[in-house]
Order: structure tokens, then C-alpha cells, then sequence
């Protein structure tokens, strides 16, 4: 018996001492007032660097070719294209200075702005600006374009030293917003995803995957210095380690956080609120059945509670959305499709018995861990469908499964995700949804939406065109393509000291305007 | 001599309250486990919520029981994998020994140099998770511990007198392993099965609490503790009970299984 409570001493002296540990881990928050600077980036002598949590890793450091969000908002700061955006959402020239469009739309003409350097110290040269622009049309693969907007381009050719003419297939009003796509020295197809160089405020230091992305402040850049010395990326796919992270001081920043850390960081830390640019949705792969039945498609968009979710998920910071473009799109933003679908459970359970479902069925809803609103989202909506009798389980996938198996290889149920604008075009949030196009990852399938989007996308007219992706989002939504949501809240959350944070119209991240107060 | 077995008694008594606990959450809880309320959102205990509400405006009481249920089914199947075919093994092993025993034992060592948690972990990560992937991972992985054990007791046993009598008597081997030697082992594989049982929950825990293990909209202990993780500061009333729960559990399991081996020794 002494034996037996020697034991029970041990292990209770174990759970002390473990939730000793743990105390440890968080409790020793900074009283907010202590300038961090970043232990990790060896700068501690003026202080000048700050260290970005991300929540995913990148996909790839590629600038033609990674596809996630959010690593296009890390990129921005170290690629510039011939144009660049601005935080209004428009367009602002970069490796140009200046361009001209023809009459008839279908030439653009860009003058090269004097003394841009690449990282490594080289001049831009028309050299380089061909083999990008080339680049991106596909002159490296099988002639499929890199970036979509250069399925239109059928020409490409440098009149001069400075000047470069793009010749278009059909006039196309929103071209000049695709020309951000990246210019990156000739030749260095090989090298740009191990060592990327580029024109932008940062320049590219060291990558660890999984673990963190470093850059420095670039001295030779044409424009606006960047404030930062340093800035580190540390990719940490958990939010509660995130922030602790902030807490303990390893994290001076941290980006897209969920509204429910609120309450944890109020006080200590700067929090600035805006929504994400994005529009989550629980994406259905409309080719998987039941999900290729209008019907029941309908029916879940009737049996969820959109207004609910927003209250769960955002304390009802979130804007209800109804299609697939979010209100930062003032020109084409449809407040009135976020009331197609009020919650209806006798008219959602008449659907799914009309398709053929009276008892509801089962499915998977897959969500990238590394994102709580989405995995939160997917709880809420698994309790909400549970109403028509739909068992929807969820199943928690990594950031890089999500990107290789649901989003490109286009295999799963459902998943609840945010899709974001790389340039604040119509097309970037309506085109991938076109029958045949290489982002439909939903596998939407109409031949009205295929013609109204031919229509918009080819249209001179500015006033037809926005008409036309009207009636586009209006058919996503009367198809209920997808379970619309909303656009997130979105908590960016850094130390008292910082400051300068700017907030774009798309998934953009600037931090060469972001200093030390 | 009639020593007061206290802790085997309070164990008991613990466990019963916690299985009890789980037994009647399988069939009632006060509110529905998966129930949102927007307005409780991280409501503190109340009378109508005395362990309080999380971050999706769920009771927590109602979560614990579900919770505590769906551990308590995964730990016994878990441990009916890993002790019937550590029983089975452990025992051919032990009896007739040979090079098939050192075999075993040799891929059993190897299994066991890894920690179980981390083996699970690679496991789950490669078929995904999910409940009876957790049980299947779980299971296989308690098979060596518990043939490692059983082996050792058979070994000790197999040459006693009353052993070689049976078989000299021409009692089949079957009936010498489970009817004449499986009896003389129950102390030492009682207290075993306890531990185990114990591992058990608490692996099933740290797998969801990593989020590899039981998925939602399925309720775990672990993912619970996860989730409250988050408040422990602005809400700490989230990882009360659940974490009470575990605690009580484990020790009452343990008490018990102590009390049983004294009782059994004496």
C-alpha cells in the first residue's frame, strides 16, 4: 500500500508539473509595452525586422505557378509585373512606367520605367520582359498558358529597347489588370523556384519548407523604400500555437486570424479588422453524386443558415455573399443574392425527396486544418444539414493535401474553403467557373453560365460587361453551384509598436509599408 | 491479514461514477452534444450549463458525457485488439519458446523501441483519421506490450510441477495454455489490462487533441482539451471537464487495478 500511494503522489505530482509546463509555455506574455525584436533573424542590434505568422506553407516560390492565396500575398513583396495592384484594388505601374491601348482594344503598348533592377543587381532589359511575358503565355510547356489572360494574347513583340506590344485575339476590357503577372531575369526557369529573384521591395534571403521564409529589404528598388529591414515568414498551421507565438514574442504579426482569438489578444497587441477578400463557400464537386442534382443542391443551400454562420464563425463580422465575388468588388457585388436561399427546412427536405433523397444521405466535407474558420464553418454546417437528415462528416486534411487532392486533383465531396482574386477582375472570381476551364475545380457544369461568360469576358462595353457577370453570379446562385457563405472577417493582429499596416482590395500583403512607430 | 484496501475501494467507486458517466451519456445528455447556440457562446457555468459553453455555443456537460463514451468504446476496443492477440502470441511464445518465440520477440522489441504515440501518429497520417482507424492503429500497436507480458508469466509458469504433471498425464497443449496456466497469470495480466486500459484513453486523447484522431461531428475528449487550448485564459471553464474527466478515469482505473492484484496476491 505505501507502494500504491507513492504512485498516486508521482502522478499527481506529474499533472502539476505538466500543467506547470504548460503555463510556462503561454503565461509568460510580454506586458505589451517592450519593443520584440526578432530573436530569429539575428537583427537584434536596431531591431528593424519582424517576424509574419503564416498559417500555410508555400506553394511554390515560383511566381507563375504557385495557385494558393496565400502564397501569392508573400510573393507580392518580392515580384512586380509589368503593372502592380494598388490597395483600391486597381492597377498601378511598376516595370512599366507607362502603357497605351489602340482604339480597337487590341493592342497594348508598355514603355519599360528607366532603372529597375532586378535583386541581383542586373537591370531589367526587354530580354527579360519577353521571356516573362513568353513565360506566362506557356513557351515552356505544351503552349497551355501559365496565366489564363494569355489565352487572348497572340502576339508578343518588342518594338524597341523600352517598348513591348501585346496583341490581343479579342479586345478585352480587363487585360491591363492580368499584366501583375511577375517579370523575372531571362533564363531563369530553373532557378526561380529555389532562388527567386525579382524587381520588388523585399529580395528573397532563405526558404525552409514547412518551417519559414526570409527575405530583406531591397536596396535598389525603384520606388518607395521598404521600412522593414528584415521580415520572416514563420509558417505555423496551428492558430492557438500562432498565438502564443505572439504572445511569447517569437511572432511580431500575424495574419488571418479568426475572430475568436479576439478576446486573447485585445489589450496587448494592435488588432486591426477588415474581411479577407475571399469568398468561403462549401464547395460541392458538382460531378460527385448527389451533388450533380440541382436539386439537392438547392435543398442544402435551403437547409444551412447562412446568417448563423457568420455569428459562429465571424460574431457576425463576415459579409453574407449569395455567389462567387465579395462586396470589395463594388462594381459587381449582388448584396441582394445573399437572400436567394433564407433558411427553409420543409422546402429543402421536399427537394432532396423530390431528387430522390427523402432521408437525407451521408457525405464527406474535407477542411485544410490549418484554417479554424473553415474547420469551424464545416462543424456549424455539418450541425445545420444534420436538420434534413444529411450526416456530413468532416474530415481535417493538411494545407498541401488540400491543394494536391481537392483543389487540383479535383477528388472529394464537399470542402469548405475561401477562393480569393489575384487582380480585382470580374473574370478572376467568375471565369474558373466556365465548364472547361483548368480552376473549375467545383466541375460546374452549364452551358448559359459558358455563354454569358464568353459574352462578358469579350465584351468593349464596360456598362454590358458589368450585365454580364451579373447575370453570371446570378446563375451560380439560382444553380446553387456551391454553398456561397461570405466573405470572412479577417484579424490581423501585431504588436503596439508596429505600424503602417495596409489593406488592399485583394488577397495582397504589403509589408513595405509596415514600420516601427 | 485484512489489510482496509482503500484505494482499490475509492477506485471502484471512481470508476463506476465515470463509466456511469459515459453509459448514460451514450443515451442521455441535458442538451444535444452538437447544439449551437450563438448566444453562448463561451458561456460561463451557469445552472443551465454548470461546466459552461464553447466556442460554438455547445454545453460542455453534454459534450463531456458523449465525449467520455466515445473514449471508453475506443480504450476497451483498443485494448480487446491488443490483448487478445498479445494473449495469443504471448502465449505460443512463452510455452513452446524456439525460434519462432525469438522471432516474435525480436519484431516485438523493434515495434517497442519506437514510442506508440509517435508509431500511431505516422500510422493515422498515412490512412487518415477517423474513429476504427484510431482502434485499428491503437490496437496493433498495444499487441507487443501485451505479448511481451503474457509471454514472461507463461515462462515463469510453464515448468512448474503441476504443468509437467498435466502433461505428462497427456493433457493437450491447448488445455495446459488456457485452462492450467492462463488462471496462475491473472494477477500480473490484471494490472497489465489496467495500465493498458489507461494508455489507452490517454493515447486515444493525445491523438484528437493532435487532431488525427476521432473527426467531427463526432465529440472527443482530446479534441475538446485542443479547442479549449485556445482560452484557457478568457474561459478555462472549457478544459475543466473534460480534463476532470481523463483524470478521474485514469485514476480510478488504476486504484482498481492495484486494489484487484493486492486482492488477488493475498
Amino acid at each position: 500500500m505505501p507502494k500504491f500511494t507513492k504512485r498516486a503522489l508521482l502522478l499527481l505530482l506529474a499533472g502539476v508539473m505538466l500543467s506547470a509546463s504548460l503555463y510556462g509555455c503561454t503565461g509568460g506574455t510580454k506586458d505589451g509595452t517592450t519593443p520584440t525584436a526578432s530573436a530569429q533573424t539575428g537583427e537584434l542590434s536596431n531591431g528593424n525586422s519582424v517576424t509574419v505568422g503564416i498559417a500555410q506553407d508555400l506553394d511554390s516560390l515560383d511566381p507563375h505557378k504557385a495557385v494558393a492565396a496565400g502564397t501569392s500575398e508573400v510573393l507580392f513583396n518580392i515580384f512586380e509585373g509589368l503593372m502592380k495592384a494598388s490597395p483600391d484594388g486597381g492597377v498601378i505601374p511598376a516595370v512599366a512606367s507607362d502603357y497605351t491601348v489602340s482604339d480597337d482594344g487590341l493592342q497594348y503598348t508598355f514603355t519599360l520605367r528607366e532603372g529597375v533592377k532586378f535583386h541581383n543587381g542586373n537591370a531589367v532589359t526587354m530580354e527579360d520582359v519577353l521571356y516573362s511575358l513568353e513565360r506566362c503565355a506557356g513557351s515552356e510547356n505544351d503552349g497551355t498558358p501559365l496565366i489564363s489572360a494569355f489565352l487572348n494574347v497572340t502576339s508578343i513583340e518588342a518594338t524597341d529597347d523600352t517598348h513591348v506590344v501585346l496583341t490581343l485575339k479579342e479586345p478585352n476590357l480587363e487585360f491591363i489588370n492580368s499584366m501583375t503577372a511577375a517579370i523575372i531575369p531571362a533564363n531563369s526557369s530553373d532557378t526561380i523556384a529555389t532562388a527567386p529573384v525579382g524587381t520588388g521591395p523585399f529580395a528573397f534571403t532563405s526558404y525552409t519548407p514547412q518551417q519559414s521564409m526570409e527575405m530583406k529589404k531591397f536596396d535598389g528598388y525603384w520606388g518607395e523604400p521598404a521600412q522593414l529591414d528584415n521580415v520572416t515568414f514563420r509558417i505555423i498551421t496551428d492558430t492557438n500555437t500562432q498565438v502564443m507565438g505572439l504572445q511569447s514574442g517569437t511572432l511580431d504579426m500575424v495574419i488571418h486570424l479568426p475572430n475568436t482569438v479576439k478576446p486573447q489578444v485585445e489589450g496587448q497587441f494592435t488588432v486591426l479588422q477588415d474581411t479577407m477578400k475571399l469568398v468561403q463557400a462549401l464547395y460541392l464537386n458538382n460531378s460527385v453524386k448527389p451533388f450533380d442534382d440541382v436539386r439537392v443542391r438547392q435543398a442544402m443551400y435551403y437547409a444551412i443558415n447562412v446568417p448563423e454562420i457568420i455569428d459562429f464563425v465571424c460574431d457576425g463580422d463576415g459579409v453574407a455573399t449569395g455567389t462567387s465575388m465579395y462586396p470589395a468588388y463594388t462594381k459587381y457585388f449582388m448584396p441582394e443574392l445573399a437572400e436567394t436561399y433564407q433558411q427553409d427546412l420543409d422546402k429543402a427536405k421536399d427537394l432532396l425527396a423530390q431528387a430522390g433523397y427523402p432521408d437525407g444521405f451521408t457525405m464527406t466535407i474535407t477542411v485544410p486544418s490549418n484554417y479554424t474558420q473553415h474547420v469551424e464553418t464545416g462543424e456549424v454546417l455539418s450541425q445545420q444539414l444534420a436538420q434534413v437528415g444529411i450526416t456530413a462528416k468532416i474530415q481535417p486534411v493538411e494545407w498541401e493535401t488540400w491543394v494536391s487532392d481537392v483543389y487540383r486533383g479535383r477528388n472529394y465531396e464537399a470542402t469548405v474553403s475561401g477562393i480569393a482574386a489575384s487582380d480585382m477582375t470580374g473574370r478572376e472570381m467568375l471565369e474558373r467557373y466556365v465548364s472547361d476551364h483548368q480552376k473549375n475545380f467545383i466541375n460546374f457544369n452549364s452551358t448559359e453560365y459558358d455563354e454569358v461568360m464568353e459574352k462578358a469576358l469579350t465584351t468593349l462595353d464596360a456598362d454590358e460587361q458589368t450585365q454580364l457577370y451579373k447575370q453570371a453570379q446570378t446563375i451560380l446562385n439560382q444553380e446553387a453551384a456551391s454553398l456561397w457563405i461570405q466573405d470572412l472577417c479577417d484579424l490581423v493582429v501585431m504588436d503596439q509598436d508596429l505600424d503602417g499596416m495596409t489593406f488592399y482590395a485583394t488577397y495582397v500583403l504589403d509589408m513595405s509599408t509596415i514600420h516601427y512607430k | 491479514m485484512r489489510k482496509r484496501n482503500w484505494y482499490g475501494r475509492l477506485g471502484l467507486v471512481l470508476t463506476v461514477l465515470m463509466v456511469g458517466f459515459a453509459g448514460v451519456g451514450m443515451f442521455w445528455t441535458p442538451y444535444e452534444p452538437t447544439a449551437m447556440v450563438g448566444a453562448d457562446k463561451y458561456a460561463a457555468p451557469s445552472l443551465a450549463h454548470p461546466f459552461g459553453c464553447d466556442q460554438l455555443g455547445r454545453d460542455i456537460l453534454s459534450r463531456t458525457m458523449e465525449g467520455a463514451g466515445s473514449t471508453l468504446m475506443i480504450a476497451l476496443a483498443v485494448l480487446a485488439i491488443g490483448f487478445v492477440a498479445g494473449l495469443l502470441i504471448g502465449a505460443f511464445c512463452g510455452y513452446f519458446g524456439g525460434v519462432v518465440d525469438a522471432l516474435v520477440m525480436r519484431i516485438c522489441d523493434a515495434l517497442a523501441a519506437f514510442p506508440s504515440i509517435l508509431l500511431a501518429l505516422v500510422v493515422l497520417a498515412v490512412i487518415g483519421p477517423g474513429k476504427y482507424n484510431v482502434i485499428g492503429a491503437l490496437g496493433i500497436l498495444f499487441i507487443p506490450s501485451f505479448a511481451r507480458l503474457v509471454r514472461g508469466e507463461f515462462l515463469k509458469v510453464r515448468d512448474r510441477d503441476f504443468v509437467r504433471s498435466a502433461r505428462l498425464m497427456g493433457v493437450s497443449n491447448g488445455r495446459i495454455l488456457f485452462v492450467h496456466i492462463l488462471p496462475n497469470t491473472w494477477p500480473t495480466l490484471l494490472s497489465g489490462l489496467t495500465i493498458g486500459f489507461n494508455n489507452a484513453v490517454l493515447a486515444e486523447a493525445s491523438m484528437s487533441y493532435l487532431s488525427i484522431g476521432v473527426t467531427a461531428p463526432d465529440v472527443s475528449l482530446g479534441r475538446m482539451l485542443n479547442e479549449a487550448q485556445a482560452v484557457w485564459s478568457t474561459a478555462p471553464w472549457c478544459m475543466l471537464c473534460p480534463a476532470l474527466v481523463v483524470v478521474l478515469t485514469i485514476l480510478g482505473v488504476s486504484m482498481l487495478g492495484e486494489g484487484l492484484r493486492e486482492r488477488m496476491a493475498a
